[in-house]
């Protein structure tokens, strides 16, 4: 079953054309403060997840998503379902 | 910090374009003249963003019925029909409405927007999901929220991507609500609904088309996509609008299916507001016979929206992919579009400006929504200012030159 540690590594390359402007990309990283995403990008990433995950994740649980580690505690949950 | 510090950022946005001296923010028709002609800013001004697509506004019937109508039933319902009762004429709509679509079933609402809110809402609860079209109408995006339903999200008019997440449901398809729109109100593309339909089948799914801007446009009879395209048995419930081809203001549901009445039992939207005013009821009665009578309405609607798309793409203009009533012509920044929005309005030319956050994919939009009612000579002078406002654009921008 992948969890969280194996999701963290593919998540944060998967991040990283986003993260240029602050560097290095970390747990506890904002995506929306810190990485700057406006709505669209945000839209674009979560696509980009959700097909190297084949997951689809629901738009009511994005308001609890603000750092990299809720993003991939998300994805777990959904690949436990 | 306050309630109010979350305004700050809307402040300073809006500060950002004040500063350019232009104002779109507080524009007013002082006087409006036919469907297609006002006074704005003191200055006669061709109307081009109001879509108002078979112009029926000023429609002689319509003027009539209405007046009647307030003078028999008068200025207002004072309640909604759950606690203070249906008026007769609203029962009236409701079976026009089913007759117009062939559908047994019709549920007046008192805006579009509530219409939306009260169908998906009602439709979709806690325990189901629903997946829309990622470019999908704040009212769509609004009434998936208050049901409580799981929202899923796919890729805009991408079918592939509608499947891909229909599959990973599973058994769940069967309690999913599918939402696209007939034709999408910023670039004015349409869903590819037969290829959407074949996958609802599929899947089990429910489908619902929101043809706010597609009835009265599409269709032999006006019904919208899916008499377009020949798919309406594949639809289990059409949403719309009074407010754009039928002149008036309100929103309707239809559906083949008899368990719809319930929605009026359960729709929020529907129980707690006020229920269409008699004129209005009135007027968009005549409306929705005018469309089933006089087809050439729309057959002109399409001659004008043909000439205008010619006519901006001669110039050089990027348009839409789709000849339609609503044509966007996008414009590489905010801050040109701002400019020409404004050297349009100064030759007496009023389209819709469209900027992010409320535009698909970030674009800066000038919206045309063509109307029936236009005449040749107004849609000369209309693509006469465009080609003046782009001559500018062309000057600031050196990569534009052709």
């Amino acid at each position: 079953m992948t969890t969280y540690p194996d999701i963290l590594p593919q998540l944060l390359e998967t991040l990283k054309p986003y993260a240029k402007k602050i560097g290095t990309l970390k747990e506890t990283t904002d995506l929306v403060s810190e990485l700057g995403l406006d709505s669209l990008q945000v839209m674009q990433v979560l696509l980009k997840i959700e097909d190297q995950f084949d997951i689809s994740i629901p738009l009511n649980n994005l308001p609890n998503i603000r750092t990299v580690k809720d993003l991939g505690m998300e994805i777990e949950m959904l690949l436990k379902a | 910090m306050s309630l109010f510090s979350k305004f700050l950022s809307i402040q300073q946005a809006r500060e950002e374009i004040l500063q350019s001296g232009i104002n779109p923010f507080h524009l007013t028709i002082e006087k409006i003249n036919s469907p297609t002609e006002g006074v704005i800013n003191g200055r006669q001004t061709i109307l081009v963003g109001t879509n108002n697509y078979l112009g029926l506004t000023f429609h002689p019937d319509c003027i009539q019925a209405g007046q009647e109508a307030i003078a028999q039933e008068g200025t207002g319902t004072t309640g909604s029909r759950m606690a203070n009762g249906s008026f007769s004429s609203h029962n009236d709509l409701e079976r026009a409405i089913a007759d117009f679509y062939g559908m047994p079933h019709a549920i007046v609402f008192s805006t579009g927007y509530q219409a939306n809110l009260g169908v998906l809402s009602a439709l979709a609860g806690p325990g189901d999901t629903i997946l829309m079209d990622g470019d999908s109408h704040a009212s769509i995006y609004d009434g998936c929220r208050l049901g409580g339903a799981e929202v899923l999200r796919f890729k805009h008019n991408d079918v592939p991507d509608l499947e891909k997440k229909l599959r990973r449901l599973g058994n769940r398809s069967q309690r999913t609500l599918v939402i696209v729109e007939g034709i999408y109100s910023m670039l004015g593309d349409r869903a590819p609904l037969k290829e959407i339909v074949e996958i609802k089948l599929k899947y089990g799914a429910t489908l619902v088309v929101d043809e706010a801007h597609s009835l009265g446009v599409l269709g032999k009879r006006g019904r919208g996509l899916a008499e377009e395209v020949g798919v309406e048995e594949g639809v289990d419930c059409i949403v719309g609008t009074f407010s754009k081809s039928l002149g008036s203001t309100g929103g309707f549901g239809v559906s083949i299916h008899p368990e719809f009445e319930f929605i009026r039992y359960t729709s929020r939207p529907y129980i707690f507001t006020a229920s269409p005013c008699p004129s209005v009821v009135a007027s968009t009665k005549v409306s929705l016979r005018i469309i089933r009578e006089t087809p050439q309405l729309r057959k002109q609607l399409w001659e004008n929206a043909q000439t205008l798309y010619d006519g901006l793409q001669k110039i050089g203009y990027t348009l839409g992919a789709e000849v339609g009533p609503v044509i966007a012509a996008m414009i590489p920044s905010k801050e040109q579009a701002l400019g020409m929005w404004q050297g349009l309005l100064e030759q007496g030319i009023y389209v819709n400006l469209m900027i992010p956050p409320a535009t698909p994919n970030g674009e800066s939009l000038l919206r045309c929504s063509v109307s029936a009612a236009h005449t040749p000579k107004q849609l000369e002078t209309i693509i006469q200012c465009f080609a003046n406002v782009h001559s500018s654009l062309k000057e600031q921008t050196p990569s534009l030159q052709t």
